[in-house]
């Protein structure tokens, strides 16, 4: 058996993926990326190599993506994480036709033809509103846990308005909410729709074509992904391994890779991904 | 002899000036705004008064201005915070045609016409990179507060080229460049390069024209007039010291002095009218 990995270096954490020739995910890893990045991408490979109980002579392909993907030293090419979310998402959810991927401090909506292909795709990467950062200025303000924040939200009754876009600015709004007396859930509810309406307008730059399939480290966010279903009118859909979703789209570059250059005759048959 | 009190009840802090009729200084005191404005300005008011000798009876116009002007009950009148700096402005360097107004939470630049009214505006209060919010967050990041910014960057030789797109992503921008050896003087010195940069588009977009007056709390950091110097080519006017933070203060109080003024003025027309 042969292993391929993807290894997502993104601003805030780093994700690792270990797939073996089914496609499937044996090993996973996810840590915070920090200052060091070469070695952010290194750990959480060794992570998931220990989660797989593989050995890392046992991986013969490694794709770097994300903001760091020429950082993983030890990758044999690098993939735009535009690709590898788009990539993730189909596999995972072959009837998509557009991803929506809120990062820590990007967030990016993507238009996928039938086929599979990437038509547009959009960023906000020049401003934090609009990314995960926004709702952990919030959280910071708050002095909440970033998973408490989505529980806290769906409690909401009367969701205050936020009007501020920049992100620095809302933490001090956030906290003049709270010296005017409105409640914790209802200020985070408002602050969860800004981040929405933010992502809303980025999607439709690219069109929304259903299914929607909702990627990144935000999508673990129950009350983003209840505010983003409301204002879309339909379901989204949300894996269990969202966080993970660029890095499973860089192992299954890397394992297409893998099965290509090999001999025919030896290559067990490419699952059809679609 | 009668006195007036400006308030400038700004994004972060209150700014209280007392003024008698030839535009003198009485008493002045600065309170964080907080989120109690209009108890904020009461204690910026009656620490003023203080300094002043006066009693709050010895006021006899009230006037406020900034973001906050409308959420002080006790005011006699309130003007918007670029008229209130144009009259500072002008009364104390006459030739101002060009306002440059750095705040906490905003950016302003006022272009002035010849008998010193607000000919055009540009204001940024959307985005915390084109404010002091920018050098406070940079300043953070690095472990110093807001107070140590300016003897921080004036320790610089050459500033590291921070790119200022948005306050939030400089984080990871400044510890970059700390991991790569660069002094947090340096970096701070290209923040504040990089909020000129900013303050000089703002300031082409009302046509600017010397001279150049710098008001508001970011410039008592000196090594941003000298950047805008740098960058305009060009002398700037800067208040000395603390009063760069009273402009609007100051021009409020002014415009409180006129508004009397046109109110005995009335008040003695009518009398005369009615004695003839």
């Amino acid at each position: 058996m042969a292993y391929a990995a993807g290894v997502d270096v993104g601003s805030t954490q780093t994700k690792a993926i270990v797939l073996n020739e089914r496609r499937q995910i044996i090993g996973r890893a996810l840590i915070d990326t920090g200052a060091n990045v070469v070695q952010a991408a290194e750990n959480a490979y060794v992570q998931a190599l220990q989660d797989g109980n593989i050995r890392e002579e046992e991986v013969e392909f490694v794709v770097g993506t994300g903001y760091g993907r020429y950082k993983v030293t030890f990758g044999d090419t690098q993939i735009t994480e535009i690709s590898c979310h788009a990539r993730g998402g189909v596999h995972l959810f072959p009837e998509t036709q557009t991803v929506v991927d809120m990062g820590g401090q990007d967030t990016k909506a993507i238009r996928i033809s039938p086929a599979g292909e990437i038509l547009d795709f959009c960023m906000n990467d020049k401003c934090a509103a609009g990314t995960g950062r926004f709702l952990g200025a919030a959280a910071n303000a708050l002095g909440i846990g970033l998973s408490e924040l989505g529980p806290t939200a769906l409690r909401a009754e009367k969701p205050v308005k936020i009007s501020t876009t920049c992100t620095v600015f809302a933490e001090s709004e956030v906290v003049s909410w709270l010296g005017k007396g409105k409640k914790i859930e209802d200020i985070l509810l408002g602050v969860h729709q800004s981040i929405v309406s933010r992502s809303l307008g980025l999607m439709r730059r690219v069109g929304i074509e259903p299914q929607v399939t909702f990627t990144g480290g935000v999508a673990r966010n129950q009350a983003v992904v209840e505010v983003l279903q409301k204002e879309l009118g339909f379901a989204v859909n949300v894996s269990e391994e969202s966080h993970y979703m660029g890095a499973i789209g860089a192992g299954l570059f890397a394992m297409d890779h893998l099965l290509a250059s090999r001999v025919p005759m030896e290559a067990p048959r490419p699952e059809v991904v679609r | 002899m009668t006195y007036t009190a400006g308030i400038d009840i700004g994004s972060t802090y209150v700014k209280a000036l007392i003024a008698d009729e030839g535009g003198r200084v009485i008493g002045r005191a600065l309170v964080k705004t907080g989120f109690k404005l209009a108890e904020a300005a009461d204690r910026a008011l009656a620490q003023a008064i203080g300094n002043s000798g006066l009693q709050r009876e010895d006021l006899a116009y009230v006037a406020t201005t900034g973001f906050g002007r409308f959420l002080y009950p006790a005011r006699d009148l309130n003007t918007t915070d670029l008229t209130a700096a144009a009259w500072g402005a002008r009364f104390l360097f006459p030739n101002t045609y060009t306002i440059l107004d750095v705040g906490g939470q905003t950016m302003k630049a006022t272009r002035l016409t010849e008998d010193g009214k607000v000919k055009s505006f540009r204001l940024n209060d959307k985005c915390a990179a084109g404010t002091g919010a920018f050098l406070e967050k940079t300043a953070r990041y690095m472990g110093f507060n807001t107070e140590e910014i300016g003897p921080l960057a004036a320790t610089s030789k050459e500033p590291v080229p921070i790119s200022g797109v948005c306050a939030v992503f400089a984080e990871s921008e400044v510890i970059n460049h700390l991991s790569h050896g660069s002094s947090p003087a340096d970096i701070m010195h290209g923040s504040i390069v990089s909020l000129v940069d900013r303050s000089v588009q703002l300031m082409k977009r009302v046509q600017m024209e010397p001279e150049f007056t710098l008001v508001g709390g970011i410039l008592r950091f000196d090594k941003m007039a000298a950047v805008i110097r740098e960058r305009l080519g060009t002398e700037v006017n800067v208040p000395p010291g603390e009063e760069v933070q009273y402009v609007a203060a100051l021009g409020a109080a002014l415009l409180a002095h006129r508004r009397m003024q046109k109110l005995t003025l009335e008040a003695s027309q009518l009398e005369e009218v009615r004695e003839g």
